[in-house]
């Protein structure tokens, strides 16, 4: 049993040295300006632009859900204005950037790995390495800042559509008028519920990019080594989704 | 000059490199000959850095290479042309982007960089295939823009991993002549690692043969041709009895 525990703890510390080292890496390849410049306004858009959809989609229904649950829950206890600050809080502070996070683990995360890992395993990346280029400037970096800059964008725009669907349910399906929405949704209104959403998805999109990029990169052997990459870096990212939001509501709330 | 001194390398506590020796003369093409799974490629990799001898090491132009900082090994790489077994062409880019990768590295202006594409693509014999991706080529003509990848930065030196595996027997010639005559037009210094002994004696100055992790013999192709070493015979004639079984019976002849 204690071995066990002492095979895990060093495990664990194997693994918070990796991360450490490979954001040393990327710190070396953030100086290389030059090569990583144009290659993230590509991965931008690839991460970025492209994930806009399915986090609209994510957000639309949980706004009606949200907007329908807190109806069925305040109901002759709490006035009905109070769903517009159910729907606001919670999407802003927390299903807007963890959903989305969540969803984006699998999308981007899945991705980052995979492409990366297949380059590993046909030496793409060996390639670039005698091209004289620095691997983690030209393929981890442009994807680290594109994420963490993209992310808290594509959540902002989620916020605004899980909101916009919470609103839209009010008024056509609960009786609502948009007053009486918009009144709730101010009632306990603070700056710090947009800032706080946004900061938690910057951390998210540098989180994502981080493990998609070292599972990637660390791929040794075949198919099944890119197939295990790509698993392990989607559940890793989603965990560690869920660690952040706890941390970040300890240390900021 | 490219020096392997008394490389020692292994994988998972099995050795596989186990003190090899070789010089590689400038201006002539060395192949490196042996089994699958000899080391030969292994061996390559050393000589840009991508991997790190556990022993020994390895000599270009004076400069011991796992011992260069980042940006002298860099410097370094932009003097080798490598081409990879599988020409590890980036699959998102097309031929053009590709073998522009290098050039835009040494900094290279725009209109010079479509100059050496297509010169480099037409000493491959690959004239006009500017636009089109890897996936939309055979594996013989992915093996000839990774050599136009190589040559387009006009480097010192080209490393060839097993150039003609896998092609068929036209293809291969092929490439051997491309290879022939890269080193023709551009006097580049050459090291070929390879199984296939005719690719050896088409564009061989001398051969090394790569056995147990050492060199068992290096000569001129026509001392390879002629050797009496078991092991290296056996090799060249292709014939599938044990090698230890012709070793024991023989007393060795090495180099």
């Amino acid at each position: 049993m204690l071995e066990l525990v002492t095979a895990r703890a060093r495990g664990g510390l194997v693994a918070v040295g990796r991360v450490g080292h490979f954001l040393t890496d990327v710190s070396r390849g953030l100086r290389d300006t030059p090569t990583w410049t144009r290659l993230t306004l590509v991965q931008m858009r690839r991460i970025g632009a492209e994930s806009v959809p399915i986090a609209l989609f994510i957000a639309a229904f949980t706004g009606v859900v949200l907007a329908l649950q807190a109806s069925y829950t305040f109901t002759g206890a709490v006035p009905m204005y109070f769903v517009g600050t159910l729907v606001g809080k919670t999407i802003m502070l927390e299903l807007g950037p963890v959903l989305t996070g969540l969803a984006l683990a699998g999308r981007v995360g899945a991705n980052i790995a995979a492409e990366l890992g297949t380059m590993r395993v046909t030496e793409q990346v060996d390639a670039l390495e005698t091209l004289a280029y620095d691997p983690i400037a030209y393929l981890a970096v442009p994807r680290v800042v594109a994420a963490t800059v993209m992310f808290p964008i594509v959540v902002a725009l989620a916020m605004v559509m899980g909101v916009t669907s919470g609103w839209l349910t009010a008024v056509n399906l609960l009786d609502l008028s948009t007053v009486e929405f918009v009144r709730g949704l101010k009632l306990f209104y603070q700056f710090k519920d947009i800032w706080f959403g946004l900061v938690k998805s910057l951390s998210f999109g540098l989180l994502i990019a981080l493990i998609g990029c070292i599972k990637g990169l660390s791929v040794s052997r075949g198919a099944e080594s890119v197939g295990r990459a790509t698993t392990d870096a989607v559940v890793l990212s989603a965990m560690m989704i869920l660690v952040l939001d706890a941390f970040w509501a300890v240390v900021l709330l | 000059m490219i020096e392997f001194r008394n490389l020692h390398k292994g994988f998972n506590q099995k050795p596989v490199l186990a003190g090899f020796t070789l010089d590689v003369r400038d201006g002539e093409t060395m192949v490196v000959l042996g089994y699958s799974g000899s080391g030969k490629s292994v061996a390559l990799k050393h000589v840009v850095g991508l991997l790190e001898p556990d022993a020994g090491e390895v000599v270009v132009d004076g400069e011991v290479v796992h011992q260069l900082d980042r940006a002298r090994l860099m410097a370094l790489r932009a003097r080798i042309g490598y081409v990879f077994q599988f020409a590890a062409l980036l699959d998102s880019m097309t031929v053009r982007e590709n073998i522009g990768l290098g050039l835009a590295r040494q900094g290279l202006a725009e209109t010079d960089t479509d100059d050496r594409v297509r010169e480099a693509l037409a000493l491959v014999d690959l004239a006009g295939s500017d636009d089109r991706y890897p996936s939309e080529l055979s594996g013989g003509m992915r093996k000839r823009v990774g050599i136009a990848r190589a040559i387009a930065l006009r480097p010192r030196y080209i490393l060839y991993d097993e150039p003609t595996t896998g092609l068929d027997p036209v293809t291969a010639a092929v490439i051997d002549r491309l290879i022939v005559r890269a080193r023709e037009r551009t006097g580049v210094t050459g090291v070929v690692v390879t199984h296939d002994i005719r690719s050896a004696y088409t564009v061989g100055d001398r051969i090394a043969m790569l056995y147990r992790g050492t060199i068992r013999q290096v000569g001129t192709v026509e001392q390879i041709q002629k050797t009496h070493d078991p092991v290296v015979r056996q090799f060249i004639e292709g014939r599938p009895e044990g090698a230890a079984d012709a070793e024991t019976a023989f007393a060795g002849i090495v180099t």
